[in-house]
């Protein structure tokens, strides 16, 4: 089952191509993260799936509807993780998920949600005076609250310190262990790593490359680099067999290899190396783009 | 939940921002109220006007009613609008199945709400702390029933179409400079006859005048009609005015409501 399908998707923004002929497929039940610099098209990507924005060409399915012009029965279906607003500062979040889940057909139990997000202290308490992470993880209750098959996160730890990332990961994976198919967007290499099942690079509004994290561009089949110190020079070879090289080290220094390190390009690595022709290429219209309009810029970059 | 019980639900919900929000009870919901006191110290029972003698707090009365109605219905669904729009609430509200038009009842049950616990107050104080007479006719309370009613459903579409002329940032300047100025040349603070006629030309397109004037004639004594600009009461011209605005007020709503700020469509 496939819960969105994108065929040649584009969007302009006056001279710039934000999209530009996307294919995407992703299954139902999947984590898929979407990482691409800033102005990739990620966001504008990620609302046209929403509804929230029209597109210029291309065919867009997200649970086996349109969602440009799509109707209630399909937003009961799923759930979008926005960006926290001051607009709720002055309700408590136990008031604004109870009043958000009454739209809803089948929502979640208030208090299960509540627990779900580790918000328990603070449930009566007003909004204003929640953390940063805490009003993160009050956005992703109101996302969950509807029990959508489908959940849309941008940029969830953004801001997040290490713990309460961690927290938030095991979140997500139950949510997923339940079955909810789960677009993510996000910035962070770990994080993607952490979470998805797969993983799509973009850059330059289109698809760089599609994998799963470990095997991303070639990764897993990528030679591994050997290095050592001898005779107060760093030295290193790249190899397909770390383990024979080690092996041939250890007979030759008779014992312990000085500063030896065996190395495989990381996520990261991986990640700079695909979209590097596209970073220095992009950045004149995305401040082309801050210049036009703030609010475009900030959207694109979001 | 149907969209008539899911707007009665944001009744409930903006009922509690607003009253947490003590700038908004303050500046609008007591505010004419406050006034009234104030004017009714400063200037006791020395009013007078086409000849008769009138405590201050009857004098004014009228014009607090007809700032308090412009209050809470414009002023608050401009700034809130506008605010809502721009910190991403519109956006929120858009992403969940709720009907767009469960928003809007949200918002009229606020304003009927804030509006007419207001009028009751401002009533009471005047009868009450200040011991003007009110209307004993019914007729007269049947004026100041479709006067409030007409003002308050303009005051609130046309603060919605408003909204989109400024940002939450802006909007608080763009809301109340006007609102101010409207309501010096609409007769709200001081006699309308006071105005030089090109103002009271000037004040006579927007709905403020008209309500005033309306009010005026439900709580002043019928000879004083000669101390309007047509020297009557002109029942039937009022209600065309604020029927108008209010018909604008809905088209303009419906022509140019956005959910999303702009520039990001």
């Amino acid at each position: 089952m496939t819960a969105i399908s994108i065929r040649g998707l584009e969007k302009a923004y006056g001279s710039k191509r934000a999209v530009d002929g996307l294919d995407l497929d992703i299954e139902t039940g999947e984590v898929f993260a979407l990482l691409g610099p800033n102005g990739a098209g990620k966001t504008t990507t990620v609302e046209i799936l929403e509804g929230f924005r029209t597109r210029d060409a291309g065919e867009v399915s997200v649970l086996g509807e349109d969602p440009h012009g799509a109707n209630r029965l399909w937003r009961n279906r799923i759930g979008i993780v926005l960006q926290s607003s001051s607009g709720l500062d002055l309700l408590t979040p136990r008031e604004i998920l109870a009043s958000t889940a009454r739209s809803y057909a089948k929502p979640r139990a208030i208090d299960e949600v509540i627990a779900a997000v580790g918000l328990e202290e603070k449930a009566d308490v007003r909004i204003a005076g929640l953390s940063g992470g805490q009003r993160r993880r009050l956005d992703v209750g109101l996302g969950i609250v509807g029990r959508p098959e489908l959940l849309f996160l941008d940029e969830p730890t953004t801001g997040f310190d290490p713990q309460a990332r961690r927290d938030f990961w095991e979140l997500i994976r139950s949510l997923a262990s339940e079955g909810t198919t789960i677009l993510l967007t996000t910035h962070y290499l770990d994080e993607a790593e952490q979470l998805a099942d797969r993983v799509g690079v973009i850059a330059g509004g289109q698809l760089l490359a599609l994998d799963t994290p470990a095997n991303l561009g070639g990764r897993a089949s990528e030679e591994a680099t050997v290095t050592w110190l001898e005779q107060g020079q760093r030295q290193s070879v790249r190899t397909a067999t770390p383990t024979l090289e080690v092996r041939r080290l250890a007979e030759r220094f008779e014992g312990e290899v000085p500063e030896l390190v065996v190395n495989r390009p990381s996520l990261e690595d991986t990640y700079l190396s695909l979209i590097a022709p596209h970073v220095a290429a992009h950045d004149e219209p995305a401040s082309h783009d801050t210049g036009r309009t703030n609010s475009i810029a900030q959207e694109v970059s979001a | 939940m149907n969209a008539v019980a899911l707007g009665f639900d944001r009744t409930l919900l903006e009922l509690k921002m607003y009253s947490r929000e003590k700038e908004a009870v303050f500046f609008s919901f007591l505010f004419p109220i406050l006034m009234l006191a104030l004017f009714s110290v400063i200037f006791g029972d020395e009013m007078e006007a086409g000849g008769s003698q009138m405590s201050a707090a009857e004098y004014f009365l009228p014009g607090m009613i007809s700032a308090g109605i412009l209050l809470t219905s414009f002023q608050t669904m401009a700034m809130s609008v506008a605010a809502e729009r721009d910190d991403g609430t519109l956006k929120r509200l858009r992403s969940t199945p709720m009907p767009p038009v469960s928003y809007f009842l949200g918002k009229v049950g606020l304003v009927v709400t804030t509006a007419l616990a207001q009028q009751v107050l401002l009533l009471a104080v005047a009868r009450f702390a200040f011991g003007v007479e009110l209307p004993d006719t019914a007729d007269r309370w049947f004026t100041f029933a479709w006067v409030f009613g007409l003002g308050a459903f303009a005051g609130t579409v046309l603060g919605t179409a408003y909204s989109s002329l400024a940002t939450a940032r802006t909007i608080g300047a763009v809301v109340v400079a006007p609102m101010l100025i409207l309501q010096f040349i609409s007769g709200v603070y001081f006699a309308f006859t006071d105005i030089p006629s090109w103002l009271q030309h000037i004040a006579s397109i927007f709905p403020l005048k008209w309500i005033a004037q309306g009010m005026r004639s439900a709580f002043f004594p019928d000879q004083l009609a000669s101390m309007e600009m047509a020297g009557a009461w002109e029942h039937g011209r009022t209600a065309l005015v604020l029927g108008g605005w209010a018909v604008a007020g809905l088209v303009l709503c419906v022509l140019t409501f956005k959910w999303f700020k702009r520039g990001t469509t």
